[in-house]
């Protein structure tokens, strides 16, 4: 989907630096970040929190059929992150095909091009991971 | 349930399918006019409509669906409401009538269900589908709507073993029964073999593990039970109509080899009916992925987790075995006309109840149910139907 420039500019803290939140209270994280702990509701106590980008493979895909701002990507694969503070997040594996990714492999954070809707307009940039070996 | 009792006293569809030559009007107008010809109604007994669509403004640039509705069925001036759940749409509508004649606000009360989706190529339908998920963290990355339900499935053969082959066996098994079905939009039976080579879409997902993009409409006519009996002699009570939520983002979620909302709402579900998954002897699942008519039947309590696979590879789930999921063919086969789903499941089990299942009748069905998903599992709708003669 077209994004607008003010979306873009208000996600940038999260995709830019993968900010997230934290809840004081139960010590849950959440990515992306939230105002409210479901957990513990008007009781939490939600601060800001910077995940390091690392974590493992909690589940993979290789995409075949890539969505509009995707084509020229396509195969890639994306992947459900299980990072090492506490929440996952879902990005892409940069660099590797289907066959390089087991479930439970290490990865760490890197900056990267995400997507280009449209020729004319803004190129999306945020966080993408990559296998460490 | 609280409340008045109710029971559909009427149910219609349009074929699913392709529709070229027919607009949204058109479908949700021919659904509607069925079930209330089913009904033997009228048109004048009906006090409130409910119509569930995910998406018909981004499809075809039609808002105000209920109003739209309200004027073409020519129901004008009584109130029709427009409800949605992404793909979960339909069963939303259907508990929305539920509530509204259980709460004695109103008695003869229409509820359908349509999307008509052939209008915009692929990628854009695709694109927009994709919003039934979470928009900024799961699509903006990449993620498509099989590539979620894939994830799922690599997670599910992760922790239990479940294979291609047994994913596979849900596809030939709800196009055997679309074949049986004369509004299914596949009615082809495929084999094991197409269904394991498909081209891949997201691995482990081919195509023939994806359902197809649908044009259709489905429509229920719901009356109190008391009244039910002077329309038709075989009114289907609803015994339970249960909704839970879940996490809009797939990753959000403890679990990936389950749908929390699926399973909270199943159990109340279960409860409120003071039945047991034993008692279920035909169920219309929400198979958009054939790794998700695995989950619904462990969620739902058929199978237990990690059991579904097996079972479907050993036929458990044909209509003349253990437990009958999606004699219509499923969302895989019969079509997934998004918002029309939920109340194709309905018009479904009624159907089996009444014993007009065609070529797919359960013997001696008399307890039904219904699975509708939105997104990957954010909303969850299951109701629970019986014979109310
Ligand atoms: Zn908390």
């Amino acid at each position: 989907m077209k994004e607008s420039i003010a979306l873009m500019w208000r996600r940038l803290p999260e995709r830019y630096k993968l900010i997230g939140s934290a809840c004081e209270n139960c010590k849950t994280h959440y990515f992306p970040p939230r105002s409210i702990c479901p957990k513990c509701r008007r009781k939490g106590k939600i601060s800001r929190f910077e995940y390091s980008g690392e974590g493992k493979v909690y589940s993979f895909t290789e995409i075949s059929a890539g969505p509009i701002g995707f084509e020229h990507q396509t195969p890639y694969v994306i992947a459900i992150i299980e990072l090492a503070e506490g929440a996952k997040c879902l990005g892409q594996i940069v660099d590797a095909r289907l066959a390089d990714v087991k479930i439970g492999d290490p990865v760490e954070g890197t900056f990267r091009k995400i997507q280009s809707d449209d020729p004319e307009g803004p190129i999306h940039y945020g966080f993408k991971f990559r296998l460490k070996k | 349930m609280q409340g008045r009792k109710v029971a559909i006293i009427g149910v219609g569809m349009t074929t699913f399918g392709e529709h070229w030559d027919r607009g949204f009007r058109d479908l949700v107008v021919e659904a509607g006019l069925r079930a209330i010809q089913d009904a033997k109604l009228t048109g004048e007994e009906i006090s409130a409509g409910y119509v569930g669509t995910m998406a018909s403004g981004a499809l075809v640039g039609q808002e105000h669906a209920g109003a739209l509705i309200a004027d073409y069925m020519g129901l004008n001036p009584i109130p029709v409401t427009r409800v949605e759940g992404a793909c979960a749409s339909g069963s939303l509508a259907l508990r929305q009538g539920v509530m509204a004649i259980a709460s004695g606000l109103h008695d003869i009360v229409v509820v359908g269900g349509v999307e008509k989706m052939t209008d915009l190529d692929t990628a854009a339908v695709s694109e927009i589908l994709g919003g039934a998920g979470d928009q900024e963290w799961e699509l903006f990355m990449g993620a498509t709507f099989p590539g979620l339900y894939a994830m799922m499935a690599r997670r599910h053969m992760h922790e239990y073993g479940t294979t291609k082959e047994m994913l596979s066996a849900v596809s030939v098994k709800n196009h055997w029964n679309g074949a049986r079905n004369k509004y299914a939009q596949f009615q082809k039976e495929i084999t094991m073999e197409d269904a394991m080579t498909a081209k891949m879409v997201a691995d482990p997902l081919g195509l023939m593990d994806c359902s197809p993009i649908t044009d259709g409409a489905a429509a229920v006519i719901l009356a109190p039970i008391e009244k039910a009996a002077s329309y038709t002699k075989k009114p289907v009570e609803i015994v339970a109509s249960e909704q839970a939520s879940g996490t809009l983002a797939l990753h959000s979620r403890k679990s990936l080899t389950s749908i929390e909302a699926a399973k909270i709402a199943g159990a109340k579900a279960y409860k409120t009916a003071g039945l047991t998954p034993k008692d279920i002897d035909v169920a219309e699942v929400h198979d958009c992925f054939t790794i998700a008519e695995i989950i619904a039947t462990e969620d739902l309590g058929f199978f237990k987790p990690g059991e579904s696979g097996p079972a479907a590879l050993a036929g458990k789930t044909r209509f003349d075995a253990e437990i009958a999921i999606n004699t219509s063919g499923g969302l895989k086969a019969a079509g997934h006309p998004v918002g029309a789903t939920g109340i194709k499941q309905a018009c479904e089990i009624a159907w089996q109840l009444r014993g007009e299942g065609e070529g797919t009748q359960v013997k001696d069905a008399k307890i039904g149910l219904t699975h509708n998903v939105g997104g990957s599992g954010a909303t969850a709708v299951v109701h629970i139907y019986k014979q109310g003669w």
